[in-house]
C-alpha cells in the first residue's frame, strides 16, 4: 500500500530514528578514539579475568534457567498436578522482583549470622565457622544462582507457549507409531520446543550479561562492573565504550542466536493452540513431587523474598515511610510517565510513517530506533552519554569564547540525560506494540478512507487510533514499569543529588540496610506485577 | 474375518454424551466411510478407537483382542493401528525418510532404510528422503503420512478428513491411489468425512451418522436409493418428497398419478413418497402439468424447480439435459422404480 505523506513526516521519523540509533554509534566510534591506554592496562591486568567471570555468569546462568525453566513449563502446560492452575501465573512472578533484592535477602538469610546457619548451629551443637562448611553466597555461582531465580521465568513462558501450541496431533501420532508418553516427550515434544527455549535462553543469557546490580553487589568482576568502574572512576568514556564494544560482540552472538531460532520456530510451531489438551493425570508421589518442585521454585523466586520485605517494611514502617520515599516515588512516577509519552509518541510516528510509506527506507527506520533496547544499561548510558558531552562541551566552549560564563553540563548533568538514556531503551517496546497493534488493522481501512476524501493525518485520528488505543496504552504501560525497574541506566545518568525509587532501593542493598528500602522495593515489585497480569490474562485467553 | 467389533459403545467428551450405544463391525479388507455433519461425533468414535479417548459403556475388539472397556483400555501405542490426521502430523523436525522410519525402531537401520525407499516407491515420493514437511505440497505431504502409517505395519487404519486439505483438482486422483494402496496392502480403514463424494469414491461401505449414533450403513448405491430416514435420504443427495394423497392395493396416489409398487409394505402411516431429482422425467404425454419456475446450469445437465399448475403449493426439482424456458408448462411423470416412503 502506498499513501501520500507530507513530506515532513518521513523526514520526522527519520531524523527520531537516528537520534535512537546514535548511541550505538557513538560506542564504535569512540571504541576507537584516544583512551590514555587505560583499555590497554586493563587487558594486560584484570580485563581477562572479568571476561571469564562474565562468560561464566552468563552460561551459568542460561544453563540453571533452562534446567529449572523447562520441566515447569513441561509439568504446567502437559500435566495436571495439585495447583497446577496457580503456578501457570504463578511461576512468572519473580519476574517482577528485582534481582538485587532477591541477592539481598538471601544473603540475609544466609550469612553467619542469619536465621539459617544460626539454626543450623543451634540443632548440631557447632560452635562457630570451622566446624561446618556452608554454601557462600557472595560469590560467582551465588550470583548464578540468584540471576537465575529471577529469569528463569523466560523460559518457562516461552517453552510453555511452545508446547502448547505443538500441534496435539504430533504427540497423538507418536503414540499411534509405538511411543510410550515419556519416548513421545523426547522424541517429539522437547526437539520441537527447542527452538523457543533457544530464544528464551538467548533473553535470559542477554539478562545476565546486562546485569550490574548482583555481581557489583556480590563484588564479582565482571564486564559491565568493569563499564562502571571504568567511566566513575577513570572517567574514561574512551576505554568504558571499547568495554561496552567487547559487551556488544557477545550480545551479537546471542541475538544471532535468537533470531536462527525465531525462523526455526515458524515450522515447529503451527499449531492453532485451540486445541483442547488432555493433561496427563499425575497421582500420588509424581504429583506430590510436581507440585512440590514448583512451589519450592516458586518460593525461593519470589515467596521468601517478598516475604522478607514484608516482614522489613512493616517492622521499620515508621523509618522508611518518610519525605525521602514521597520524594523519590514522585521522581520515578513522573521520570517513567514522561519517558512512556515520549516513547509512545515516537513510536506512532515511525509506525504510521512505516505502514503508509511501505518502502524498504521505511521498515528500516524502526528497526534502527528499536536497537536500544538489547544494549545492557551500562552499555547504553555509556552511549548516550557520549554525544551529550560532546554536545555539552561545544556549547560550553563557544560561549566561553564570546567571554561569558558557560552554562555547564546543559544535557549530560541534568534530568536530560537520564530522559535521553531510558527514551533510548525503552522505545523499542512502544514501537514493537504499536506497530502490532496496526498490522491487526486491515490495509482495506486505509484505502477506504483514502478514497471516502479523508486526508491522510485526518485519517491517523479519526481511523486508527481510536482502533490502536489499546496497543498504545499496553506500549506506553509497559515503558512506564520498565522504568520504574531500571537501574544501572539510572545509576550512570542520574543527575547530582537525585534519586529514583531503583537507586535508593539500591543505596540500601549496597549499604546492607534494606530494611529501610524495604518499602521502597514493595512498590517497584508491586508495580512489575503489572504487565504479569495483563500477560497472564492474555495466556488465559489463548489457552 | 471381523478385524474390528465395536460393542454397545458409548462416550463422553467434556461430560456430554458424544457417542450413544454404537454397534460397527469391520471386515478384513474393508473400509469403511464414517459419513456425517462436523460434530456428529464420528471423529470422537475414530478417537476412542484409536484409544486416544475414553469410552463410558460397551468395548472394541481388534480380531479377537478385547482393547477397550471402560475400565481397561490398551495403550495407543500398543494397538498397532495407523492414524493419518487432518493436518497429516508429520514431525517439522524430521526429514521426510525420518518421518517414515520413527514407528520402525525395532528393526536394524537396514531393514529401516529398505522399509523407507519401499514405502516412499510405493507412494511414488522415491527422491524426497531428504525433504522436510514444509517443502513439500499438501498432496505430497498426504502421501508422506501415509507411507509412514503402512511403514509400522498397522493391522487397521484410521484416516481423519484426509482429504480436506488436498485442492479439488487433485484430490479425486490421490483418493483413487489410496484407496488402491490401502487394497494392496490388505490394510483394512476407518475413514472420517463430511463430504459423500469423498466417501463414495474411497469406501467400500458407508456408515451414516447422526448425533453419536450410526443412522443406517451399507453401500452407496444402496443408502442413496434405498434409505432408511429422511435424514439419510437428504445426505446423500438432492430429494423431493412428494405427499401422498392416499394408499391403495397396488399404488399410491400422488400429485403425479398413481405410483405404483410392486410386493413393498407400505405402512400406513407414512405420509410421503421420496423421488430423486432424476426419477421424474419430462413426458409430453403426462397429464401432470408443471410450470418452470427457476432454471440453473450444473454442468451435466440443468436443474429445474418446478410447480404443479393444478395445485399451486406443490415444487419440485427436476434434472434434465434439455433446456427449458421459465413459465414454459411441461409435462412431468416418474420412473417406474422401487418406491421409498416416509413419515414427516
Amino acid at each position: 500500500m502506498f499513501i501520500q505523506l507530507s513530506k515532513k513526516w518521513p523526514a520526522v521519523s527519520w531524523l527520531l530514528s537516528l537520534l535512537l540509533f546514535l548511541p550505538l554509534l557513538a560506542i564504535v566510534w569512540q571504541s576507537f578514539g584516544n583512551d590514555q591506554d587505560v583499555f590497554a592496562q586493563l587487558w594486560q591486568t584484570v580485563l581477562p579475568d572479568y571476561l571469564l567471570n562474565t562468560l561464566l555468569v552468563v552460561i551459568g546462568v542460561a544453563t540453571l534457567s533452562m534446567v529449572i525453566g523447562v520441566p515447569i513449563a513441561w509439568l504446567v502446560a502437559m500435566c495436571q498436578f495439585p495447583l497446577r492452575r496457580f503456578y501457570v501465573w504463578g511461576m512468572l512472578l519473580p519476574l517482577a522482583m528485582p534481582s538485587y533484592v532477591v541477592a539481598f535477602v538471601y544473603t540475609d538469610l544466609l550469612e553467619y549470622a542469619g536465621p539459617i546457619q544460626s539454626t543450623l548451629r543451634e540443632f548440631f551443637g557447632w560452635s562457630s565457622a570451622q566446624d561446618y562448611a556452608f554454601f557462600d553466597v557472595r560469590t560467582l555461582s551465588g550470583a548464578t544462582v540468584m540471576l537465575a531465580l529471577v529469569l528463569y521465568p523466560y523460559v518457562y513462558l516461552l517453552a510453555r507457549t511452545a508446547f502448547l501450541e505443538q500441534s496435539q496431533s504430533l504427540v497423538q501420532s507418536a503414540r499411534m507409531l509405538g511411543c510410550s508418553p515419556w519416548q513421545s516427550f523426547w522424541r517429539i515434544s522437547l526437539p520441537l520446543a527447542r527452538p523457543a527455549i533457544a530464544i528464551a535462553v538467548a533473553l535470559v543469557a542477554m539478562e545476565s550479561l546486562a546485569d550490574f546490580a548482583v555481581v557489583h553487589y556480590f563484588a564479582v568482576p565482571t564486564l559491565t562492573t568493569a563499564v562502571y568502574d571504568t567511566w566513575l572512576g577513570y572517567g574514561s568514556l574512551a576505554a568504558a565504550a571499547r568495554l561496552s564494544a567487547l559487551m556488544l560482540a557477545v550480545l551479537f552472538v546471542l541475538i544471532s542466536i535468537e533470531r536462527l531460532g525465531r525462523k526455526k520456530q515458524r515450522h515447529y510451531q503451527r499449531g492453532s493452540g485451540q486445541e483442547t489438551i488432555v493433561r496427563h493425570q499425575l497421582t500420588g508421589t509424581k504429583a506430590i513431587l510436581a507440585s512440590v518442585f514448583c512451589g519450592g521454585i516458586f518460593m525461593a523466586g519470589f515467596g521468601v523474598p517478598f516475604i522478607s520485605l514484608i516482614d522489613m517494611a512493616i517492622a521499620y514502617f515508621d523509618e522508611s515511610f518518610n519525605s525521602q520515599f514521597f520524594e523519590y516515588s514522585v521522581n520515578s512516577l513522573l521520570l517513567a510517565s514522561g519517558v512512556a509519552v515520549i516513547c509512545l509518541i515516537i513510536a506512532i510516528v515511525l509506525g504510521f510513517y512505516k505502514r503508509l510509506a511501505a518502502t524498504k527506507a521505511s521498515e528500516l527506520a524502526p528497526k534502527l530506533a528499536s536497537t536500544g533496547y538489547a544494549l545492557p544499561g551500562t552499555v547504553l548510558a555509556i552511549g548516550v552519554l557520549i554525544p551529550l558531552s560532546i554536545f555539552d562541551h561545544g556549547i560550553n566552549g563557544v560561549i566561553e569564547s564570546m567571554g561569558f560564563n558557560g552554562p555547564g553540563l546543559l544535557l549530560s548533568g541534568t534530568v536530560f540525560a537520564i530522559v535521553a538514556g531510558y527514551v533510548v531503551r525503552f522505545s523499542a517496546i512502544a514501537i514493537g506494540s504499536v506497530e502490532s497493534s496496526l498490522n491487526k488493522v486491515s490495509p482495506s481501512i486505509d484505502m477506504v478512507s483514502v478514497t471516502l476524501g479523508t486526508s491522510p493525518l485526518k485519517m491517523l485520528f479519526k481511523v486508527h487510533f481510536p482502533l490502536i488505543k489499546k496497543g498504545c496504552f499496553a506500549g506506553a504501560l509497559l515503558v512506564f514499569i520498565e522504568s520504574m525497574k531500571e537501574l544501572p541506566a539510572a545509576l550512570l545518568l542520574r543527575p547530582f543529588n537525585y534519586e529514583t525509587l531503583a537507586t535508593y532501593v539500591y543505596q540500601f542493598v549496597s549499604d546492607e540496610q534494606l530494611e529501610h528500602g524495604a518499602l521502597a522495593a514493595i512498590v517497584i515489585v508491586v508495580v512489575g506485577l503489572i504487565p504479569l497480569l495483563f500477560l497472564n490474562r492474555s495466556l488465559e485467553q489463548s489457552h | 474375518m471381523t478385524q474390528l467389533t465395536i460393542s454397545n459403545l458409548s462416550s463422553q467428551y467434556d461430560g456430554k454424551a458424544v457417542i450413544k450405544d454404537l454397534s460397527l463391525m469391520l471386515a478384513s479388507n474393508e473400509i469403511v466411510a464414517l459419513l456425517g455433519p462436523s460434530g456428529c461425533g464420528k471423529t470422537t468414535l475414530l478417537r476412542t478407537i484409536a484409544g486416544l479417548q475414553p469410552i463410558s459403556h460397551g468395548e472394541i475388539k481388534m480380531g479377537e483382542q478385547l482393547i477397550s472397556t471402560p475400565a481397561n483400555s490398551l495403550a495407543s501405542e500398543k494397538r498397532n493401528i495407523g492414524m493419518i490426521f487432518q493436518d497429516y502430523a508429520l514431525f517439522p523436525h524430521l526429514n521426510v525418510a525420518k518421518n517414515i522410519a520413527f514407528g520402525l525402531n525395532r528393526f536394524s537401520k537396514d531393514k529401516q532404510n529398505n522399509i523407507v525407499k519401499e514405502m516412499l516407491a510405493l507412494v511414488k515420493l522415491a527422491s524426497y528422503e531428504e525433504r522436510y514437511p514444509h517443502e513439500l505440497s499438501g498432496g505430497q505431504q498426504q502421501r508422506v503420512a501415509i507411507a509412514r502409517a503402512l511403514a509400522y505395519k498397522p493391522q487397521l487404519m484410521l484416516l481423519d478428513e484426509p482429504f480436506s486439505n488436498i485442492d479439488s483438482q487433485s484430490r479425486g486422483e490421490i483418493m483413487q491411489e489410496m484407496r488402491q494402496i490401502l487394497k494392496e496392502q490388505g490394510v483394512p480403514a476407518v475413514f472420517v468425512t463430511h463430504s459423500k463424494d469423498e466417501a463414495f469414491v474411497f469406501a467400500d461401505k458407508i456408515a451414516i451418522f447422526n448425533a453419536g449414533k450410526i443412522e443406517q450403513i451399507d453401500q452407496g448405491s444402496v443408502l442413496y436409493a434405498k434409505p432408511s430416514s429422511a435424514y439419510v435420504a437428504n445426505f446423500m443427495g438432492k430429494t423431493n418428497y412428494v405427499a401422498i394423497d392416499s394408499i391403495n392395493q397396488t399404488s399410491v396416489t400422488t400429485c403425479f398419478g398413481d405410483l405404483p409398487f410392486n410386493g413393498q409394505h407400505i405402512l400406513e402411516s407414512h405420509t410421503v413418497v421420496m423421488l430423486r431429482p432424476e426419477q421424474i422425467l419430462l413426458d409430453e404425454q403426462s397429464a401432470h402439468k408443471f410450470k418452470v419456475i427457476q432454471c440453473s446450469f450444473a454442468g451435466s445437465h440443468w436443474v429445474y424447480r418446478v410447480q404443479a399448475v393444478a395445485d399451486s403449493s406443490v415444487f419440485v426439482e427436476v434434472h434434465s439435459h434439455l433446456m427449458l424456458a421459465e413459465q414454459q408448462i411441461i409435462g412431468l411423470s416418474v420412473t417406474p422404480h422401487q418406491l421409498v416412503t416416509f413419515k414427516i
